[in-house]
């Protein structure tokens, strides 16, 4: 035995394996040793186990192997014990090859001996189940399409077809299926549901691109049935990585999770990629990414320009020039998986389409607006439930760049200086944001010769502004000292504030009240009237001394507010303080001159803030027709220059 | 052939101020004796010039029919103008813009 497994390089004489079974084998043998870092074909360093120096398959995922051929444990565990491994510890290719064989001669009933690898045997199968708790192999109901499509594959030395559960058992369409290089003899064709998946991250480049190509051909786009969302599962941590380099080439990184069936579905992981991607592109995710910079970002991707155009094409659905952020997920996927090897689809898949995407969003996108709105409303740490909802998002997304830490770091801290520095450029930052973002989606409207149906999107995306706007406002109030107003509006409209701010730009929350309210609210709340004026809010106010640290962000806050309820909240600031000034009387004397003064000042506060707040209001006001002033002379200037390329293009249109 | 109908078009073009966005042109005559063609310009307010040649065998489009295609191409034309990828002047690869461009001319014959 010891002998027969000492073959050497497998050619010897007590090997004695075919074409076939050479090709399937080494293939595998890749597989398993790309595992290890140190595979025969030139593996990318990813991999995670590496056994310097030897070119040995790494036991784990030998282990998977063999025990996706479906043989029972202790066969295996024969198998193992007869190839020799155990005599060197390791799984060299020669012990890998004489467990090839040996499981080949287990699944066609022979006895495990180490003579019958000397017989022709057919090839082992692995199939790869559905249950199998390695999600690496969790690949089942690949594209039923593949079945039928087959034959691409037979030039390629690549064996991995992806067969549907069923065809496992099916032997008979096995022949039709074997696109082997390898020589048709073997019946039971390699049924390898894309174990390749389960090497994903290790596999190397050249396996990727030829099975890619191939299978993908097939039916790829086809909405796979729903198999398992185990590939989802598969953190394309790589692929995060991947991309995030996009001047480096590294398609090795199998983004696994687009290889399942589905490679058109974009798991969570991914999206949060792309979010990112997007927001750093354009930091209002519910706003478009113009052309040209979307041109800039992908081409960084190093694919051809008619590829891009294509992919463009297929995502841009609307037609518009510019891509809102499913739009742009599309698009961004349809790049990483043709940087995989997939071909592109025909069109775009029903996974990525805007309106699945869309639906699918919400959440991530509330992520993302929390995050805006968090990162500049960072002042008033009013809802530190909020804060560190946020920064659980924070985590979130870092978690998932697994290898690209330094990128989320990188966000991270972007996030922190954004916070910092936001507190006091809010607002100069949110009348920007708001009159840009309707300006570019105006923008892109006007681009287009014809009016095109993008107005819809852009009301609803200032609609979801203004309804972002005046909602939040409430928390900077607390103001009106009384620490815990519980007048009732105020308190309403603080409540939906604090979902509100989940929308898109925020007002710089919480501004606070103007600066005498701290102390104000201090002594009254030393005067036993809070708790009829007492706010919600409040709280905040009381204890953030930032309110006077940010002044200048109240008005911003507060002229939103205004719009929202300009009268109420002066009078119901008014009638809490005259109500409090009520009950003061009856108080004893002190507290009650007290009130009174309080109250006086409110007033004076108040006025002083709606004084403020209508000059930021007017001071935006301005600032927005600027602004839109500027984007119809850069329009005209932008019609001038194409008509003048076209004059001095020759005449060849068609 | 479509030289020429050029020629003619910008002529045209440099003759009128103003309605760029015309559509014109029967040139039975300007051919050769053996083809029959008609050719129709349309020029977009960009000077982009689209020139559509019929057979005259076809029994003869309304003048409406025209321009309804001429719009069609128009605004398939923009949409392969959004792409940012593409280059005014390339050899358009749109499929979608190529599958229009077929189901129009499907529809003609």
């Amino acid at each position: 035995m010891e002998a027969a497994a000492g073959g050497g390089c497998g050619s010897g004489p007590p090997l004695l394996l075919s074409e076939g079974e050479q090709q399937c084998y080494s293939e595998l043998f890749a597989r398993c040793a790309g595992a290890a870092g140190g595979g025969p074909v030139s593996g990318p360093p990813e991999a995670g186990r590496a056994v310097p120096g030897a070119v040995t398959a790494a036991a784990g995922t030998v282990a998977d192997l063999f025990r996706a051929s479906q043989l029972p444990a202790e066969t295996l565990h024969q198998i193992t014990e007869l190839c020799g491994a155990k005599r060197v510890g390791y799984f060299g290719p020669t012990q890998f090859y004489i467990a090839l064989k040996l499981i080949a001669a287990a699944q066609s009933g022979l006895p495990v001996r180490i003579e019958n690898i000397k017989c022709e045997l057919p090839l082992p199968r692995f199939m790869m189940s559905k249950t199998d708790a390695e999600i690496r192999f969790g690949n089942p109901a690949e594209l039923h399409g593949p079945k039928a499509q087959i034959p691409y594959s037979v030039t390629e030395k690549n064996t991995f077809k992806r067969m549907d559960d069923e065809d496992k058992q099916q032997e008979t369409q096995s022949p039709t299926m074997s696109p082997l290089a390898s020589p048709p003899s073997s019946p039971p064709h390699y049924q390898r549901v894309p174990l390749s998946h389960g090497y994903s991250k290790l596999r190397s480049s050249t396996e990727q691109m030829h099975p890619a190509p191939y299978e993908a051909r097939q039916p790829l786009v086809q909405p796979e049935g729903p198999s398992s969302g185990a590939p989802g599962a598969k953190p394309p941590r790589h692929q995060a990585s991947l991309i995030r380099s996009f001047s480096v080439e590294r398609e090795p990184h199998d983004n696994s999770s687009n290889y399942p069936e589905e490679p058109w579905r974009i798991t969570e992981e991914q999206r949060e990629y792309y979010i990112n991607q997007f927001r750093s592109l354009q930091p209002d995710p519910s706003s478009f990414i113009s052309g040209s910079v979307a041109k800039n970002f992908f081409t960084k991707s190093k694919l051809s320009i008619p590829e891009l155009s294509y992919i463009w094409e297929l995502s841009d659905a609307d037609c518009d020039g510019a891509l809102t952020l499913p739009e742009f997920c599309a698009a961004f996927h349809l790049i990483v998986a043709r940087k995989n090897g997939y071909p592109l689809p025909e069109g775009l898949p029903p996974t990525l389409q805007p309106e699945y995407l869309q639906a699918a969003f919400p959440k991530p996108k509330r992520e993302c607006t929390l995050f805006d709105s968090y990162s500049e409303s960072m002042p008033a740490n009013q809802q530190p439930r909020d804060l560190s909802r946020m920064e659980l998002s924070i985590k979130d997304m870092a978690d998932f760049p697994v290898p690209a830490q330094d990128v989320t770091s990188d966000d991270k801290q972007e996030q922190n200086k954004a916070r910092l520095a936001l507190k006091s450029t809010v607002d100069e930052a949110l009348p920007k944001d708001m009159s840009e973002d309707p300006a570019t989606s105006k923008d892109s409207n006007s681009l287009k010769a014809r009016p095109r149906s993008r107005s819809y999107s852009s009301t609803s995306i200032e609609e979801a502004m203004k309804r972002g706007e005046d909602p939040p406002t409430p928390p900077p109030r607390p103001q009106k000292t009384h620490s815990r107003a519980s007048s009732l509006d105020l308190n309403k409209v603080f409540q939906p504030s604090v979902p509100a701010t989940k929308s898109g730009l925020l007002p710089p929350p919480p501004a606070l009240p103007p600066r005498p309210c701290p102390s104000q609210s201090e002594q009254a709340s030393e005067a036993e009237i809070h708790p009829q004026l007492n706010r919600a809010p409040s709280q905040a106010a009381d204890s953030s001394p930032t309110k006077k640290d940010t002044p200048y962000s109240q008005p911003p806050s507060k002229p939103i507010r205004r719009k929202f309820r300009p009268e109420n909240s002066a009078t119901e600031n008014q009638e809490p303080s005259s109500t409090v000034g009520g009950p003061a009387s009856t108080a004893t004397g002190k507290p009650h001159t007290a009130v009174q003064k309080q109250s006086s000042k409110q007033k004076k506060a108040i006025q002083t803030a709606i004084r403020k707040n209508k000059e930021a209001n007017a001071v935006l006001a301005r600032l927005n027709s600027e602004l839109q002033q500027q984007l119809k002379e850069v329009h005209q200037e932008r019609i001038a220059l194409e008509n003048q390329l076209e004059q001095l293009r020759p005449v060849t249109v068609l | 052939m479509v030289h020429t109908s050029l020629d003619v078009v910008d002529e045209k073009i440099s003759a009128m101020g103003k309605a760029l966005v015309d559509q014109r042109e029967l040139y039975l005559g300007l051919l050769y004796p053996t083809e029959d063609h008609k050719v129709y310009g349309y020029v977009t307010n960009s000077k982009v010039k689209f020139v559509m040649v019929v057979d005259s065998s076809n029994t003869a489009l309304r003048d409406n029919e025209i321009r309804s295609m001429f719009r069609k191409l128009h605004s398939s034309y923009t949409d392969v103008m959004c792409n940012p990828f593409y280059n005014p002047g390339d050899r358009i690869q749109s499929r979608a813009f190529d599958s229009m461009v077929t189901s129009m001319m499907v529809q003609v014959c």
